[in-house]
């Protein structure tokens, strides 16, 4: 329900987006878009642009060429109120978690609060407490982020990507340095988070049984071509997909994964 | 009331009973204002019933969950109960329990005892000390074997650190040297006028800057350039674990990297010094030229006031200073911590104890050079 009932069509929209750095290309021309309520996920080599263009997604970085459309509104470029405005629409969760080390995980997750919203102290903490208790983490709210281990600080970072309740969230490598336990621990809380909320997702990661698990749509991004080698749904890629390394990828992968 | 946003109505029911109604879109910008109007219902109606009608609700966050639970949660008798709920509110409202979040999150670890605390702080204070003879002990120990197998040490890295420590902090020292030089020879000169003394500024500002603000003046910019840039680039390797690799190669880290950042201040020290001395000079002279001293009487002045052993005293000193600098910005390295703030609090005591040491080093060689007659 949280997802802005007021835009139709795509909640993201790339359009002729072409990015590198100091002039140069990495990736070039790119088109997708990502529709409401899916998890789409980014795929590729190491070095192909994967996490780049997640950053140029939200803002991060400015784009060669082309534009990126957040919920019917331009992203790039953007300056002031519109920008901030833009920016509620979304949550981030980095690799690392990026918690802030000196505070507790309810003073993380209150902090988005304290900054865009009017409630008082009191509810600020009961709307973190929820979030936390969403991503099962109750009783750890008084807990330092060094207190908690790594599989729990990322849940604590989507906790604080949640706070406003943006209709999006982008995860860069959410499985990354997890045993696959807690994985697949992680798989389960974004589908559940999709079910619940109806959030749309957008997903940096390397894991095939995660993709294979959550992703409704992936884009492959390739280091040579510039571009997207392949897009659709993982078992349609791994079953048909024309390009050999695409192939390759899903199907031995997938071969070992199972 | 705002039907764009969240509304809340109350109306009357049975047994001097309130409903509550909710209704529009409820998310954290407009429940902020709704929030106290409800648990002000609440607190009017705290001894009869209260019906939460949530049938009118168009929009559900989060924070319009937190609402509805926060509303539910309150011990009260009877308790608020929950009507005509939209399907895609419950859904929201299923993972919670509202009597789970009655009671309030475990607390924090509570505070030790001041005892305790303070046990822990000699404790710390004793650990810190063996720490730092361990580290002088072990750092001696790299040094002589660096002196007996000068092959083994790594002079790129070394050559690399003095031009950071030494060339780049040229023209810092130098203006600081020239500011210190001028500010000196102008005091002293306006004050000694008076007496017609003008010329023995050239005395005063020479033996001043070669036996005493020369190499503490330059220490102190060495602590605050590199003392820090050691604490923070060792601080940095500790934390991103590559002193670990280091150990795990069978490679010293004290050999690696302590070694050659002691060489390098070692070897730029003095020069620094004597640098600052000349440019604190300079300024001093251009300041008693504005006297009507001219420059070679400076000169000659400056050449009978002082000897050699008043120079050779000065970049002794400066030398061990450059020692301490060293030293203490890779001890403060390697205690660097876990965590954010570990790498800034390592540089900052690296820059705050190197400068004690320095002073407190400068008064042992003020005493051994009065008795050694320097």
């Amino acid at each position: 329900m949280p997802a802005d009932p007021s835009h139709t069509g795509p909640v993201i929209q790339v359009q002729d987006l072409t990015l590198g750095f100091g002039g140069r290309p990495l990736l070039e021309g790119l088109n997708f878009d990502v529709h409401a309520g899916e998890v789409f996920v980014l795929l590729g080599g190491s070095g192909s642009g994967k996490s780049t263009l997640l950053k140029h997604m939200i803002g991060l970085y400015e784009p060669l060429a082309g534009e990126v459309r957040i919920g019917g509104e331009v992203l790039t470029g953007s300056e002031g109120a519109a920008r901030r405005r833009i920016l509620r629409r979304f949550g981030v969760m980095y690799q690392s978690g990026a918690l802030f080390g000196s505070m507790t995980l309810l003073e993380n997750v209150r902090l988005p609060l304290e900054a865009y919203t009017r409630l008082s102290r009191e509810a600020m903490d009961l709307v973190a407490r929820l979030k936390l208790q969403l991503v099962g983490l109750a009783g750890f709210e008084h807990h330092m982020p060094a207190e908690i281990s790594g599989g729990m600080q990322k849940r604590a970072a989507i906790a604080r990507a949640m706070a406003l309740d943006p209709g999006i969230l982008f995860l860069d490598e959410p499985s990354a340095g997890l045993d696959p336990v807690t994985s697949a621990d992680l798989d389960r809380l974004i589908l559940r988070l999709k079910d619940i909320l109806g959030m749309t997702f957008v997903v940096v990661t390397h894991e095939l049984p995660s993709i294979f698990t959550i992703a409704d749509r992936v884009i492959m991004l390739d280091r040579e071509t510039r571009g997207i080698i392949a897009r659709g749904a993982p078992a349609q890629l791994r079953d048909h997909a024309e390009h050999p390394w695409v192939r390759r990828f899903f199907n031995r992968e997938a071969t070992e994964a199972a | 009331m705002d039907r764009q946003g969240g509304h809340l109505e109350t109306a009357a029911a049975g047994e001097g009973g309130c409903i509550l109604r909710l209704g529009g879109r409820l998310d954290a910008y407009t429940v902020a204002d709704l929030w106290p109007r409800a648990l002000k219902v609440l607190e009017t109606h705290r001894e009869t019933p209260v019906q939460l009608d949530a049938g009118e609700v168009t929009y559900c966050d989060g924070a319009g969950v937190a609402l509805i639970l926060d509303l539910l949660r309150r011990p009260r008798t009877p308790p608020v109960t929950l009507v005509n709920v939209p399907d895609k509110v419950q859904r929201l409202l299923d993972p919670f329990d509202a009597a789970a979040l009655a009671a309030p999150p475990p607390p924090r670890a509570p505070r030790q005892g001041v005892r305790r605390r303070l046990g822990e702080a000699i404790q710390g204070l004793g650990q810190g000390l063996h720490a730092q003879v361990t580290f002088i002990g072990e750092a001696t120990a790299a040094l002589v074997h660096a002196l007996l197998h000068p092959r083994q040490v790594r002079w790129g890295d070394a050559v690399l650190i003095a031009r950071r420590a030494g060339a780049d902090a040229l023209p810092i020292v130098g203006l600081i040297a020239l500011l210190l030089g001028v500010i000196l020879a102008f005091q002293s000169a306006v004050a000694m006028k008076q007496f017609g003394a003008e010329i023995f500024v050239a005395n005063l500002v020479a033996l001043s800057l070669l036996r005493e603000l020369g190499p503490l003046m330059t220490a102190i910019l060495l602590a605050g350039r590199s003392a820090s840039a050691f604490a923070a680039e060792i601080g940095t390797m500790k934390v991103n674990e590559e002193l670990d690799a280091l150990t795990t190669m069978g490679l010293d880290p004290l050999r690696f990297l302590v070694v050659t950042r002691i060489l390098a201040a070692l070897l730029v020290t003095p020069l620094l010094t004597l640098f600052a001395n000349l440019v604190g000079l300079a300024g001093a002279a251009m300041v008693l030229l504005t006297f009507d001293i001219p420059l070679v009487t400076f000169v000659n002045q400056v050449s009978q006031s002082v000897s050699l052993t008043d120079l050779a005293g000065g970049l002794v000193k400066a030398t061990v200073f450059g020692l301490l600098v060293a030293g203490v910005g890779c001890l403060r390295g390697l205690q660097t911590r876990t965590g954010a703030a570990a790498v800034g609090e390592a540089t900052t005591r690296a820059v705050v104890s190197a400068i004690v040491l320095i002073v407190a080093v400068d008064g042992v060689f003020a005493v051994i050079y009065f008795h050694l007659g320097i």
